[in-house]
């Protein structure tokens, strides 16, 4: 019963929190109807050994990607202006010790 | 991607040992490779659920049931991680499913042979799951981004896939003589459909060396293989297993062991549909597939209902 | 000793009654879910069965540890491996066989709103404090199970015609198995009685409201309440898909007692 009908669901993009406080990651991606059980599919598939505590799932046509001719005006101008850097900044010896 | 230019462009990039990303540029014939080679992977990870589920309600304890459905979910999670990464080179994951139960893709031979014991779960995870690993190990630092990145994550969760299935060939084979004689018929059975998983030799691979070349791979089937046989001599000792080849031997020459003449003409039959099982794997699965259609279609149906409920709410 | 002629005479008697009753329930049920491992309707729910099996599972081996505790004995999984039909003390829905996807979430769904009902209820009741711990824990996956198998109803009920009527079906067919969930006798007023387990027909008017305010949304009908009702699992009065369950799931580990696979 080979098909050209498609039965299959959208592609959503799955990031998740590894731990409270910290910024949210891509997981991967997996296939679901709709948002609700993209967000139980997600758990289940990117969370089943406890690797997050808090889940997104954006529909992967809905994100805008940078391209890689892109890659020279958007990210060169950083490289330039080493003051956005905290590599930049000499820190006093005894605040790194404590930090 | 067609001028020379381009193409030494591209290869410098991967000399340089840089990670391609699915909107760079690349050859299409790199491009369609690709999909070959992970779709193909992505599908053994799926069809290898089978032989192992077949033992998930008649695991000999509790805790030997819950590792065991563990890592068949596991399977099926490797397989959408490597479904997905497939999808990045547009690809889509229904059409390389129907290419596998209608058409003419494959995946990994060593999944058209019956589990007949209890043993055969832990055989698979040390002698299958050993092999995959070196495999995944080597693909995990793949040119392509996001196929090293899904094998790097499968490495990490597939490690204890192993580990359990030799501990518990371990006590199997040091165990009651029915559980000694178990583990090795296993074994018998076992050990050379899972030398051939490293795919024919390298003077018959015609896809390594452009693999190779475009660091898909970066190991040949051979070497892989090699590799393979030293470390599984030193477990099947180190636990009183016999490996079924009379001419395993040292080679103090290479350092390596020498082994016996794998049976080829078996491989090339399995691989063009004549093994034990092929045919009840692929009908187990179109019938999942095709019994799965209503409820994908239900699915689909009620988020098109909810959404037009929205929009007329709103 | 035999479940179903015994009534237990002492509190220990009945909380190591009502831990099997639990712990039957799951492993059965788990090993239906089980099932479906290779073989789910998409990738993505192929996973999320085997996570509810696992949940199952492990919540049933967690309980037989405590009863093995309760009973001084070594071996956890003897409850699991070495009871005949008879002994097994499970409600006889979770025993049938799983049927289509339909059918189990359908039953999913139905157990899961008893489970959520049950653990909230003997959480209350209960003063052991080490199995009240392990309750808590299932709980929350009690919950999500809730979470999933709802959102299935409401998705196969207002989904197409066929999922609609194949989900309808399976209701229709489970009903019969619903009534003992809440029906007494002897065994159960003198777990009651020694406070380790809840009156069962408290239950039922929020298991048919929850039950009923997921069917409204998924736009299926209520079946009959007013049918024939199965009854006595609890009692090791089963249906006859129990023995052969029991005859694939225990073979190995009876065929070989000596050995171990631990």
């Amino acid at each position: 019963m080979s098909s050209n009908d498609s039965t299959e669901w959208p592609l959503w993009e799955v990031f998740y929190q590894p731990k409270n406080g910290k910024p949210f990651e891509h997981a991967g991606s997996l296939h679901a109807p709709d948002a609700e059980m993209a967000l139980l599919n997600a758990r289940d598939t990117y969370a089943r050994r406890n690797e997050g505590i808090a889940i997104w799932v954006v529909p992967s046509d809905q994100i805008t990607a940078s391209t890689p001719e892109d890659a020279g005006p958007f990210f060169d101008p950083a490289n330039e202006k080493p003051y956005r850097h905290p590599q930049f900044y000499s820190v006093p010896r005894a605040v790194k010790k404590r930090s | 991607m067609n001028t020379e230019q381009e193409l030494k462009q591209f290869q410098e990039r991967i000399d340089n040992g840089e990670k391609i990303e699915p909107k760079d540029a690349m050859p299409e014939r790199y491009r369609k490779q690709l999909i070959r080679m992970m779709s193909q992977h992505a599908h053994s990870e799926i069809v290898g659920m089978l032989p192992e589920g077949n033992w998930i309600t008649r695991a000999p304890s509790l805790k030997r049931k819950m590792v065991l459905l563990a890592k068949v979910q596991d399977e099926a999670g490797h397989g959408l991680y490597l479904y997905s990464a497939t999808e990045t080179l547009g690809a889509r994951r229904q059409d390389l499913v129907e290419d596998y139960l209608y058409g003419s893709a494959k995946y990994s031979s060593i999944f058209n042979y019956p589990t007949l014991t209890y043993a055969d779960i832990c055989v698979i995870g040390w002698l299958v799951d050993g092999a995959a690993i070196v495999n995944q190990t080597m693909l995990a630092k793949s040119s392509y981004g996001p196929y090293a990145r899904a094998n790097l994550r499968i490495c990490k969760e597939e490690s204890f896939h192993k580990k359990q299935g030799y501990e518990m060939l371990a006590k199997m084979a040091s165990g009651t003589p029915e559980q000694q004689k178990m583990a090795q018929d296993a074994v018998n059975r076992w050990w050379w459909p899972t030398l051939m998983m490293f795919g024919p030799h390298d003077s018959d691979s015609p896809n390594s060396a452009e693999l190779i070349r475009w660091g898909v791979k970066t190991k040949t089937n051979d070497e892989l293989r090699v590799h393979f046989v030293d470390r599984m001599v030193m477990e099947a000792e180190a636990i009183g297993i016999t490996l079924p080849d009379p001419d395993l031997r040292y080679n103090e020459e290479t350092g390596h062991w020498d082994f016996g003449l794998i049976p080829w003409d078996e491989f090339w039959s399995v691989v063009k549909g004549d093994g034990p099982m092929n045919r009840e794997r692929i009908r187990a699965r179109r019938h999942a597939y095709e019994e799965g259609a209503w409820v994908r279609e239900a699915a689909t149906e009620y988020a098109r209902k909810q959404r037009l409920r929205a929009e007329k709410a709103s | 000793m035999s479940t179903f002629d015994e009534i237990p005479k002492t509190q220990q008697e009945a909380l190591r009654t009502v831990v099997l009753w639990l712990a039957d329930d799951r492993l059965i049920h788990g090993h239906r879910l089980s099932e479906w491992a290779g073989h789910g309707p998409e990738l993505e729910e192929d996973l999320a069965l085997a996570n509810m099996a696992l949940d199952m599972i492990g919540h049933a081996s967690s309980l037989y540890a405590y009863v093995a505790k309760l009973e001084g004995r070594e071996e956890e999984d003897y409850h699991a491996y070495f009871r005949d039909d008879i002994d097994f003390t499970n409600c006889a829905m979770v025993e049938l066989p799983r049927g289509d996807f339909a059918f189990t979430m359908a039953r999913q769904f139905l157990f899961s709103v008893h489970a959520f009902l049950l653990y909230q209820a003997l959480m209350d009741v209960l003063e052991d404090e080490e199995l009240a711990g392990i309750l808590k824990k299932h709980f929350k996956e009690i919950r999500y199970h809730l979470r999933h198998s709802g959102e299935w109803m409401r998705r196969l009920g207002d989904g197409t015609d066929e999922s609609r009527e194949r989900v309808q079906h399976a209701l229709d067919d489970l009903w019969m198995y619903t009534g003992e969930l809440f029906t007494s006798n002897a065994h159960i007023e003198a777990t009651v009685r020694f406070e380790v387990f809840t009156d069962p027909a408290t239950l039922h008017a929020p298991w048919m409201e929850m039950v009923r305010q997921v069917l409204d949304d998924a736009t299926l009908t209520m079946p009959d309440q007013n049918q024939y009702m199965f009854d006595g699992a609890r009692q090791g009065r089963h249906t006859e898909h129990l023995g052969r369950l029991l005859a694939e799931m225990q073979f190995l580990r009876r065929s070989y007692p000596d050995a171990s696979w631990t």
